[in-house]
């Protein structure tokens, strides 16, 4: 299990790797001079030299690669030309706004988006199927934005209820996390609806009624449960993509998260904000696969047991003293 | 028995045809392409022809839908915006399935090392989320509707890959094949007449699910300002532009919003339709 | 005989209902499996057996599964009508049943033992200690460490699943076994120790079973009586010896025609021509009037009766007892 674990973690070193060097070859193909950029126009050619040469912006590439890399680790993804901050301060003080969109809209998704997919498999052909079905793709179908402006004009505009803008209040949430979870919700209905839909059909779910088991037993307990495999790969991955995702609710709505700022670095030509936050995204988003797969090898024995070597621990369970009439195995 | 008379394909034809749901889709997405094409005749007036002195207008019997802030044509920018978020929309898919399914079937057909360097490849660009991608795209080649469809295309590419390469290798080792082979039959003809319709299905369903995410990706992108630039007519951009009038004139939010989401739903239907007719199992 | 009725069934009519017809699985079927003996219902794939089985428990996929008629009889309550919380308590506990598929019928991500216990929970006043010490006792009368009870079934090979599952399916002492083609997905070594298996623990437990199967080799092996079935319908119906060594309708000639034999010199297979009807489009009259040398016009248009040739031996057929040829 150990070795499962180091393995996949291991596994993301190249994936990084791979990313950086995606990364500063970007950097280095954008227009403009990093120097010039950090000391504004009027400043004079010698102090721009200066900088250049301080920065080490004149050694071969290769050279400068290991360095940018060296950086990263050290956690350094460059200044910033708008705020001429360390970009990865930047994105630490507004990356707890996105982590918190993402988050609340996570959860709203999976409260609603996971029952309805199951209500929707078990009442399979009635109307109740076909309707849930049918709103799940509209949500799907909906522009997210557009989605959010008709909220906005309805509840905040004309009713009041919310803010239009800014997240002073725990009000200034609602609106945002609504906009962000209505497609998720709706992408994890139709995928637990088809999941569940698959485990039904299932034989072991025959064996189980033939058992004498609850229906309530049979689709909450075994059905359920194993369609909830593939549904926690659906969740992790959705997460990741709400993390760019997110950058749609942020702007309407004004909240200064990581999303708005990559947004606004991208319209102000802020090269090194605008890649500093593409690599922690990713990185990010790399991390959270992994935290997927891991919870997946966990709870799924089927996987556990491919990548341990050593038979389980017998658990607690009391030993017989006297063997019954055996049969000859195989 | 009626079954065995039609063919393949037109079994899955009936099939479909008794979704009235993946019918509609149909219609709508024939009608949506037709507009399209035939967008220079359907509008009544170009896209970018202002006339200021009629500006804000609700629906009037020469302007149907109303005017914007320059008095253009609503409804002549929805038309012409058709096509460029439909540019978006099929140009992303073909992008994406075309270098999706030759570095699949290129994985999935030669396997070992090389399959394994592709698909890490592979992963690694999903990590990046599709916007990221864009914006990226955009900072460096600039913002237009042609870098959004490269960049859509290319983050929606490992998609393809992926599927592609699974059902390839699922169809590989599956028995008729190797019927096939112990009958000694050749290897492209093995690839033509059996791996590919086999693996293909999926895939087909996958397409037309990507054409209305690739509208809406296109749209969401021309909304930010990454994509389709004013003065054009595209229905993201519609919306970006009206969204500062949009307290007093909803509609102008409104219309675009619309289009959108009846064109993506339409694909999404007709492809939800696809997916249950190619493969009837998931029904009943 | 003086051994009592425990199953009987009478006039079962079955059907599935798809988006395109309706499949006539079961046509009228008459059965009885008498206390501890073993019925052999023998029939193609798609005759209606698994139907029937499923159909005792009220198991049927639903909504497409229809009981158009019928009843079914077992210690005096009509199944067909009982209420489901009163068909939850047979189930697994007095009738149980055992799958095709080993491969596919337990939950992958439960322990094995734990399947076991879930069966003895549901139908015994007994603490968790208590329904695991029994799994444990059920795996070892299988053949099984009792120390497996934790293991989950990817660790099992096939055969051993299927004592899994026969040993859930006796976990409850059941009256009445359903085995539903228990050996068809498994080794030839494998299904003699399991048919073994089944009849020594039928001894054990005093349980009667119905053994659905195509191989009649299954069945000369293992049974007292023997049901043929075809399209749904029972065409006929004895003891072994009876119908194996008298088999009067031409179907089931057909099936012992059809089996190679060994000392055989003939240089051709002898199959049945044609095919089964279609379950959608069934031809009024003997439905086996398409492939039968013998049959005359009246086959073909009337359902043809059932004639008794000796006690016990019935024969679904107009020309019953009359015909020339063997």
């Amino acid at each position: 299990m150990i070795r499962y674990v180091i393995k996949r973690i291991l596994w993301i070193i190249p994936m990084v790797l791979f990313v950086t060097l995606l990364v500063f070859l970007l950097l280095e193909l954008t227009p403009g001079d990093p120097a010039r950029q950090l000391l504004g126009n009027f400043a004079t050619e010698e102090a721009v030299a200066e900088l250049r040469e301080k920065m080490g912006l004149n050694q071969p590439v290769l050279v400068r690669y290991v360095k940018y890399i060296a950086g990263v680790l050290q956690g350094d993804l460059g200044i910033s030309y708008f705020t001429k901050a360390p970009v990865l301060k930047d994105i630490m003080v507004r990356f707890p706004y996105t982590l918190l969109l993402v988050v609340i809209s996570m959860t709203i998704a999976i409260i609603i988006g996971i029952p309805i997919g199951v209500y929707a498999a078990t009442h399979q052909y009635s109307w109740k199927d076909n309707m849930s079905i049918v709103m799940a793709l509209f949500c799907v179908s909906m522009p997210n934005f557009w989605f959010a402006l008709i909220l906005v004009q309805i509840f905040a505009t004309k009713l009041g209820w919310f803010p239009t803008l800014g997240i002073e209040t725990w009000k200034g949430w609602v609106l945002p996390a609504i906009s962000v979870s209505i497609g998720y919700s709706a992408t994890l209905a139709r995928q637990t609806r088809s999941s569940m839909l698959e485990e039904i059909r299932q034989d072991f779910v025959v064996t189980a009624r033939a058992k004498g088991q609850t229906e309530r037993k049979v689709i909450y307990g075994h059905a359920l449960k194993n369609s909830l495999l593939p549904i926690i790969v659906i969740v992790g991955s959705v997460f990741g993509v709400s993390l760019g995702g997110a950058v749609i609710a942020e702007t309407i709505f004004g909240i200064p998260g990581l999303g708005s700022y990559t947004l606004s670095a991208l319209t102000s030509r802020d090269y090194p904000a605008v890649l500093g936050s593409v690599l922690f995204i990713a990185v990010m988003f790399s991390v959270i696969m992994l935290l997927v797969d891991l919870v997946l090898a966990f709870v799924d024995p089927r996987i556990k047991s491919q990548y341990s070597y050593v038979r389980k621990r017998k658990k607690r369970v009391p030993v017989i003293e006297k063997p019954t009439e055996a049969y000859k195995e195989a | 028995m009626k079954s065995q008379r039609r063919g393949q394909l037109g079994e899955i034809w009936h099939r479909l045809k008794k979704n009235k749901f993946a019918v509609a889709g149909l219609v709508v997405v024939i009608l949506v392409l037709l507009v399209t094409i035939f967008a220079p005749l359907l509008a009544p007036y170009s896209y970018d022809k202002q006339d200021l002195t009629k500006p804000f207008l609700k629906s009037t019997k020469e302007h149907l839908l109303g005017t914007d802030k320059f008095g253009r044509d609503t409804l002549s920018r929805l038309i012409w915006g058709s096509r460029n978020s439909m540019a978006m929309g099929l140009g992303c898919v073909a992008l994406s399935s075309v270098l999706g399914i030759t570095i699949g079937s290129i994985a999935g057909y030669f396997g070992g090392q090389v399959d394994n360097v592709i698909m890490r490849i592979m992963d690694t660009l999903t990590c990046i989320p599709m916007l990221l991608m864009c914006v990226v795209i955009a900072a460096i080649l600039g913002p237009s509707v042609r870098n959004a469809i490269i960049a859509i295309g290319i983050s929606t590419m490992p998609n393809s890959a992926r599927l592609i390469r699974a059902n390839i290798l699922k169809v590989r080792n599956l028995e008729y094949v190797e019927a096939a082979r112990a009958i000694d039959a050749k290897n492209y003809y093995i690839i033509l007449k059996h791996i590919i319709p086999n693996a293909i299905s999926p895939s087909i369903v996958a397409i037309t699910m990507n054409i209305g995410n690739s509208i809406l990706s296109g749209a969401t992108l021309s909304f930010i300002g990454l994509g389709a630039q004013p003065p054009l007519a595209e229905w993201g951009c519609m919306l970006a532009e009206g969204r500062n009038f949009m307290r007093d004139h909803m509609e102008l939010v409104l219309y675009p919003g619309l289009a959108i989401m009846i064109t993506v739903l339409a694909f999404n239907v007709l492809g939800d339709g696809l997916r249950d007719a190619l493969d009837p199992r998931l029904r009943n | 005989m003086g051994k009592q009725n425990l199953l009987e069934i009478k006039d079962l009519v079955v059907e599935y209902q798809t988006d395109d017809a309706i499949i006539h699985a079961v046509n009228g079927v008459d059965l009885v499996v008498k206390e501890g003996e073993t019925l052999g219902l023998v029939g193609e794939t798609g005759a209606g057996k698994t139907t029937i089985a499923r159909t005792i428990l009220r198991i049927l996929p639903k909504p497409q599964g229809i009981v158009r008629q019928g009843g079914i009889f077992f210690e005096g309550a009509e199944l067909l009508s009982l209420h489901e919380k009163a068909m939850r308590k047979l189930r697994g506990n007095k009738i149980a049943m055992v799958f095709q598929d080993p491969m596919t019928a337990l939950n992958p991500i439960e322990r094995v033992g734990d399947q076991i216990a879930e069966a003895i929970l549901l139908h015994n006043n007994m603490t968790k200690g208590e329904a695991i010490k029994r799994a444990q006792e059920m795996l070892e009368m299988v053949g099984i460490p009792g120390m497996r009870y934790v293991e989950y079934p990817h660790q099992f090979s096939g055969g051993m699943k299927q004592r899994v599952v026969i040993a859930m399916a006796l976990a409850c002492n059941p009256k009445l076994l359903l085995a539903d083609e228990p050996t068809t997905a498994l080794d030839v070594t494998i299904q003699a120790q399991v048919l073994r298996l089944i009849n020594d623990l039928k001894e054990k437990v005093k349980a009667s079973v119905l053994l659905i199967t195509h191989d009649l080799g299954v069945v000369a092996n293992t049974c007292q009586s023997v049901a043929v079935i075809y399209a749904g319908e029972i065409v006929e119906y004895g003891t072994a010896e009876q119908v194996f060594l008298n088999p009067s309708h031409p179907y089931t000639q057909g099936l012992f025609d059809s089996i190679p034999k060994l000392n055989s010199t003939e240089p051709r297979l002898k199959p049945i021509p044609g095919l089964m009807p279609d379950p959608t489009n069934l031809p009024v009259g003997c439905k086996f009037a398409e492939r039968c040398r013998y049959a005359i016009e009246e086959c073909k248009q009337q359902i043809p009766p059932n004639v008794e040739l000796e006690p016990g031996h019935q024969v679904k057929c107009l020309l019953a007892g009359s015909r020339g040829e063997k």
